[in-house]
């Protein structure tokens, strides 16, 4: 039974990583002979292609990358639990409520990006809001803000989501509880909802996280490829494969492949890990209990 | 049990037709004459005009039928789709159509064949640019330049150098509201490449002297930089022109935001409309582009027909560019689209000249234009010429600095 599910996940999963770390370390396509044409085949490199990683074109785009993730991930997560304890309520449209908040999750990101594009445009409805003329869409520190609403607007309702499912599990006998002892709303919240619903939450989070860290289609849609100031790694590593340089785009994208997992397992390590306890301590409770 | 009843009946069948995994009757093409059906990997732009001459030539070849196939709209991903074809050797595309700047990169690479293809009654600079080494790999069949397009109900002559075109503006604009001066394409993308081009070669440089060597320490560089840098500076473009492309412009043009635009010639079908969407219809026209002592020169555009390296019907596919090409059918083309075409003739026709009258600038404007730099990695070339030229224009960088920068970029890039 496991090896047939081994052989798709190496095919899957491992081939391609595997092919594009072996790429990393040659060089193709780049030598001319005498009459001009390309000289076919590769050669081994060694770290050649690597050197770009400590440059100012690639450090920059791992800020930007890193700055946007945790920009919008936390934004992301207080407008998602606000969106998700909103909805949990019954009251009159509130399927209406729910669906509508869903609409921004459900459109294209190449959509939304387009459509944002025009709102952001030197005549568009953003500038015409705010009454300002900012040129939202040039390279600057506007870009970045403009990138980083679009995308909360775009995936908060994810979060929102996720949370939701996470709060409908929780027993209406613990807010019972919590109302007799007195608890006010606040207290509610801090103490009884948000460490029940903290495991969805942390799957929210992380979901949210990696997907933060390998983002592309927002800026290039928006802004525009290579424009300094929102250029993440994902946009580094396409424009060098559009470019024919599939060693340094290879290693760029090793490099990245090696950040998103270093965090990931970082994050399970110190969330996860704390998670689990809490798995195992009500595992022993119940345990005695039943004794 | 089931599977083999059926692939019995399979064999059944061919062995019934006699020609089972063969051509079909009536396809005298064996395999090796280098004839049969092609495939044509077209832009959306032209796809209506075009697939009348493909229609055309299926007319008179029912052997070799050519079917056309849309490549993406943006050139960035028809290059890259191009590309992906040629590095997994597909023949999905016989005949391709590709950017003129394209034609030193596909050919070094050996993605495209080498053309035996008559040039005469061409015009010299579009087919310069299907040329690697001096030789033919790619035929021009659509062409263009940058041209000047002005009010005419606000500027009696069209300017001829930038200074002429400052001194209008002074005297026009204090007596509008809400429009500029000037606006060509200066979003950082391939439209910014041929517009700082554009600017160098009407300063009387060129980016690359003949030898293949950058240029940009020189005077022209210079003028051509500080006319940009400083338009910006001044107001005289207005500062959101830092976000257009084509399209940007052009609206901002038919809004009467501008008074002069730098575009290509198929903006002039769009200003001219009447249906309200041109706020400008009936009172602007087009001009070559100025320069700073005179008349400027434009950068080239256009696209070419290159048969695909990988393309099993290589001959079918040189004689389908060589019909797509031929006068009668570029003349019909022309007659139904506003695209310029390399033909020289057309642009002395009096009847084209009646339903485009801007033809004649556009010759003038095509005969002195550039072209953008001949590489082979063009994609590396033009994205250091938007680098320091986007920093140029924003003022990001001092017009000496980013200069110099650019010419220490290029010249590794072009060895």
């Amino acid at each position: 039974m496991l090896s047939p599910t081994m052989i798709v996940l190496a095919l899957v999963v491992f081939y391609p990583l595997v092919a594009a770390m072996r790429e990393s370390f040659y060089e193709s396509g780049q030598r001319l002979d005498a009459d001009g044409f390309v000289v076919e085949g590769e050669w081994f490199a060694g770290l050649a292609n690597y050197a770009g990683v400590v440059q100012q074109r690639f450090l920059n785009a791992a800020l930007n990358t890193t700055l946007f993730t945790v920009v919008t991930v936390a934004l992301e997560v207080v407008l998602g639990v606000a969106m998700a304890l909103v909805m949990r309520r019954a009251f009159r449209g509130r399927a209406f409520l729910r669906a509508s908040i869903l609409v921004p999750w459900a459109v294209p990101t190449a959509v939304a990006g387009l459509m944002w594009k025009w709102i952001f445009q030197a005549d568009g409805v953003a500038n015409a809001l705010l009454g300002t003329e900012i040129l939202w869409t040039a390279d600057g520190p506007w870009a970045k803000l403009a990138v980083v609403v679009a995308d909360v607007w775009k995936t908060s309702p994810f979060v929102g989501l996720l949370v939701l499912a996470g709060l409908q599990i929780i027993p209406a006998e613990v807010y019972e509880a919590a109302r007799v002892d007195g608890a006010t709303p606040r207290q509610t919240f801090w103490r009884v909802t948000l460490p029940l619903v903290k495991p969805a939450l942390l799957v929210a989070v992380l979901f949210r996280l990696m997907d933060a860290l390998r983002v592309f289609d927002l800026p290039y849609v928006m802004i525009g490829p290579r424009k300094q100031s929102v250029e993440t790694l994902s946009g580094l590593i396409w424009d060098e494969a559009t470019r024919v340089h599939y060693g340094p785009a290879s290693a760029y994208g090793t490099a990245l492949f090696l950040y998103i997992a270093v965090i990931a397992f970082v994050f399970v390590k110190l969330l996860g890990a704390d998670l689990l306890s809490d798995v195992r301590a009500r595992r022993k409770e119940a345990a005695r209990d039943g004794a | 049990m089931k599977a083999t009843h059926v692939t019995a009946a399979a064999l059944a069948l061919c062995a019934g037709l006699a020609a089972c995994g063969s051509p079909t009757p009536g396809q005298p093409a064996a395999e090796g004459s280098g004839r049969g059906p092609i495939t044509f990997l077209g832009g959306k732009f032209e796809a209506e005009s075009v697939q009348k001459i493909v229609d055309a030539w299926n007319a008179a070849h029912p052997d070799e039928k050519a079917t056309v196939v849309l490549l993406p709209e943006s050139a960035d991903e028809q290059r890259r789709k191009l590309i992906q074809n040629a590095q997994t050797k597909s023949d999905a595309g016989d005949v391709m159509l590709i950017d003129a700047v394209w034609t030193s990169e596909f050919a070094a690479n050996r993605w495209v064949a080498e053309l035996t293809l008559d040039t005469t009654g061409f015009l010299p600079n579009p087919v310069e640019t299907g040329k690697y080494r001096g030789k033919l790999y790619a035929m021009p069949v659509f062409t263009g330049t940058g041209l000047l397009y002005y009010r005419t109900d606000l500027v009696k002559e069209p300017p001829k150098t930038w200074d002429e075109m400052k001194r209008i503006c002074e005297e026009v604009l204090p007596k509008q509201t809400g429009m500029s001066c000037y606006g060509g394409q200066f979003d950082k993308y391939e439209g910014l490449t041929v517009n700082f081009s554009e600017a160098v070669a009407s300063a009387g440089g060129e980016l690359l002297d003949a030898s293949g060597q950058p240029q940009l320490t020189g005077d022209a560089a210079r003028q051509a930089a500080r006319f940009l840098a400083d338009g910006f500076k001044s107001g005289m473009i207005p500062k959101e022109a830092i976000t257009y492309k084509e399209e940007e412009g052009r609206v901002a043009f038919q809004e009467g935001k501008l008074l002069f635009y730098r575009n290509w010639a198929y903006g002039y079908e769009a200003a001219q409309k009447t249906d309200g969407s041109s706020k400008v219809n009936g009172r602007f026209d087009v001009a070559p582009i100025p320069g700073l002592t005179g008349i400027g020169a434009g950068t080239l555009g256009g696209n070419n027909l290159a048969v695909s390296a990988f393309s099993k019907h290589k001959r079918t596919a040189q004689d389908f560019i060589a019909f797509m090409t031929s006068p009668e059918q570029i003349r019909a083309f022309a007659r139904t689209s506003s695209m310029p075409v390399p033909l020289a003739s057309i642009y002395d026709d009096p009847e084209m000249i009646k339903k485009y009258p801007y033809l004649p600038a556009l010759k003038e404007g095509i005969l002195a234009a550039k072209p953008r730099p001949k590489a082979v990695r063009y994609g590396d070339v033009t994205a250091a010429i938007q680098e320091s030229a986007y920093a140029i224009v924003t003022g990001a960088k001092p017009v000496e600095q980013g200069l110099s920068e650019l010419q220490a970029a290029l010249g590794p890039l072009l060895k």
